[in-house]
């Protein structure tokens, strides 16, 4: 039996979308793909070089990792200050550069932080830890907010109350609206995240469509699912349609999954929030509702979110935005690699930076 | 004895004698340990291959080996990827105080039991023990000494475009089942480390053909790193086919769910030969007949293009390079 990947990574069914995409002869067309993986699938598998000129690809903010704010690293590790306080946080994280440090220097110098593949695994880690204060770094889109809040759920059930949430996480569509206002950026068309939209479904692209004229194409991170999604948009655009098409039935339905959406609302409320490199965006961010702030650690710590000055000539803010592309950084390649990454775009493997400088093309 | 290792097991005392006679003697039995000297001493005539290797792996034990199985396989694959045949072994321990003696037994037993059956023969070693905390259970170096036959010449330099590359199997099932039991990640799936002395199948591959321009056996930074190391040495191209790649489903699984890619993950058990296109069915041939390399397989070629860059042809058709690893891959957020 063909495993879950195989259908969706055939060669030859490649190879026929190739050659449909290498006739486009029209206009210009900007195509901006939206999701971190996205950008990594697009990479890993050279879709790039398969492309022929008048369309491009252009990475948008959805790596979160790289949207990050330089503050919040700097908050995390001013809590380690807390010799009593464990880090928990996802991998990619570790290597982001504050002002002045990493969660990797850190670690180096002995502080605790634990790398931790689930938020529910940092609970263990202060069930097992009783005499320590635990603070997940919550940072993600829709994707991983539902997880994020069940963690704060089961920890107020079960008054792990050495347990709290630095959290950073954000949402899509307001940065995707204000991103569609940008006319430097001049997409004409989203292709837009699997992951997300399994969360929060289709009908948000909708408005964008209709208000902003940006059709998109919902699809998934198989190599044919981005060369389908690719060829669709094409199509669209061609025609002069503001239409949304979801190519990823088999994850995402027009409603999403409401149940995730629902755990989310009750334990975070919209607020402003900081993309790093693009700056405040209105309504963008989620905070921990009051009712759960006892598992904030923003307040208990009372952590100041402190505006820090990113490194002069580093260029992620217009990367993320779509207006250039890494190699367009005067950094890019040279001071700024991944294992020295100047600007958060370098960092994940999701990194717009990262993932050009990683696969990139011949 | 005490059942856990004490300060006293490393003092050279008779807690010490009592240690080698009592695990290392009865698990390496061989003529020259036991005559107990300050050195080995043995005869060596011919091109002679040395290698050393240290080991400091956590977990201690995993799904198909342990650090001691881990150490004599490391250095006998390090001695068959020069084509040379393994003979002797010396291993040093560092022993944390409080490790169980009943562990230290189940690795050194292994060691005795692979070092068997890769040949080899363990002549000598050391053993320190430092207080609780200095170190993590147990770290062993091991460094081994073989013979290279006349007429072998194999080197990461031997690289020439139109040879083909080989692997002797999947990929990156050590580097994959080592995070499960490290992360005590709850996935099912059975994966278990490819740790193997390779050395008896090369050897009969170089029995049937001299004619093989590099072996390097993809450990640490997996198969992806060590092309590039060969591409560089050797000043040629290297490129790959995706879909050539043999890769378990378990392992691809856990690798798109963790983000991590298979080409970086280390192998303990699989060895990357390159040879000219006219010896590939030779080789395959031994190989694929071989316990350890039924899934062997060519995955690229050897090109006079980007020198010293390895190149991937994607499953889409597209070509991207691959390039050399920073740093350990790290698990990604979504």
């Amino acid at each position: 039996m063909d495993n879950l990947f195989t259908a969706f990574r055939d060669p030859k069914l490649a190879a026929v979308l190739t050659e449909k995409l290498s006739m486009y002869k029209g206009n210009t067309i900007n195509i901006m793909e939206v999701c971190g993986t996205h950008t990594m699938s697009i990479s890993r598998y050279g879709i790039r070089s398969l492309l022929p000129e008048g369309i491009n690809l252009i990475s948008g903010p959805g790596c979160p990792v790289c949207v990050t704010p330089l503050y919040f690293i700097n908050s995390a590790i001013e809590l380690l200050e807390n010799k009593d306080v464990i880090i928990a946080t996802f991998g990619d994280l570790m290597k982001v550069p504050g002002s002045h440090s990493s969660l990797l220097k850190e670690k180096a110098k002995g502080k605790d932080i634990r790398i931790v593949y689930s938020p529910m695994d940092s609970l263990k880690i202060a069930s097992n830890n009783k005499d320590k204060r635990v603070v997940f770094l919550s940072v993600g889109f829709e994707t991983t907010t539902p997880i994020a809040a069940l963690t704060i759920l089961k920890a107020h059930e079960e008054k792990i109350d050495n347990f709290s949430v630095l959290s950073a996480n954000k949402t899509i569509p307001n940065a995707l609206k204000i991103l569609a206002m940008d006319k430097d950026v001049g997409v004409h068309g989203y292709l837009y995240p699997g992951h997300v939209s399994a969360i929060i479904g289709t009908k948000l692209y909708e408005e964008l469509a209709s208000q902003y004229g940006i059709p998109g194409v919902v699809a998934g991170f198989e190599p044919l699912d981005i060369l389908h999604g690719i060829l669709t948009l094409v199509e669209i655009i061609n025609d002069d349609s503001k239409k949304v098409v979801n190519e990823y039935k088999r994850v995402v339905s027009e409603e999403g999954n409401t149940e995730a959406v629902r755990v989310a609302d009750k334990v975070f409320s919209a607020c402003d929030s900081v993309w790093r490199g693009i700056g405040n965006l209105p309504l963008s961010g989620l905070s921990i509702r009051e009712e759960f702030e006892t598992f904030d650690a923003w307040k208990i710590y009372n952590l100041k979110p402190y505006t820090a000055e990113e490194t002069p000539g580093c260029k992620c803010g217009e990367i993320l935005k779509g207006r250039l592309k890494p190699t367009d950084c005067k950094l890019f390649g040279k001071s700024c690699i991944p294992e020295n990454p100047v600007g958060a775009c370098m960092v994940s493997s999701e990194g717009t930076c990262a993932a050009y400088y990683r696969f990139r093309e011949v | 004895m005490s059942d856990i290792i004490t300060l006293a097991h490393g003092s050279g005392g008779k807690t010490t004698g009592d240690l080698i006679k009592n695990i290392f003697q009865k698990h390496f039995n061989n003529d020259i340990l036991s005559k107990n000297d300050d050195a080995a001493s043995f005869m060596l005539s011919g091109k002679v291959a040395f290698t050393t290797d240290s080991f400091v792996i956590t977990p201690v034990f995993f799904k198909g080996g342990n650090i001691g199985k881990l150490a004599v396989c490391g250095t006998v694959n390090d001695l068959a990827a020069l084509g040379a045949t393994p003979l002797y072994l010396s291993c040093g321990f560092i022993l944390e105080e409080g490790l169980p003696v009943k562990d230290l037994e189940a690795i050194v037993e292994s060691m005795g039991n692979t070092a068997r059956e890769a040949g080899i023969k363990i002549v000598t070693g050391d053993t320190k023990v430092v207080q609780k905390n200095a170190a993590d259970k147990i770290f062993i170096n091991t460094s081994g000494i073989g013979i290279i036959p006349d007429g072998i010449d194999i080197s990461g330099y031997n690289a020439v475009p139109g040879d083909r590359v080989i692997i002797t199997g999947t990929v990156g099932d050590h580097g994959c089942s080592i995070l499960l039991e490290r992360e005590k990640l709850d996935i099912y799936g059975d994966i278990s480390s490819d740790c193997a002395p390779l050395n008896r199948i090369i050897g009969e591959i170089l029995s049937k053909t001299t004619n093989i321009h590099v072996m390097r056996d993809p450990t640490r930074g997996g198969v992806a790193a060590t092309l590039n190391e060969i591409a560089q040495q050797s000043k040629v191209g290297i490129k790959l086919f995706e879909d050539r790649i043999p890769v378990k489903d378990e392992v691809r699984g856990v690798c798109e769910l963790l983000g991590m890619d298979p080409l970086y993950m280390a192998n303990e058990g699989k060895m990357l030969v390159i040879v000219p296109e006219s010896s590939v069915d030779t080789v395959l041939g031994v190989l694929k007949n071989a316990a350890y390399g039924t899934d062997s397989c060519v995955i690229g070629e050897v090109t006079y293009d980007h020198k010293g860059i390895v190149v991937m042809n994607t499953l889409a058709g597209g070509n991207r390079i691959v390039g050399m690893p920073v740093g350990d891959q790290l698990p990604r957020i979504c």
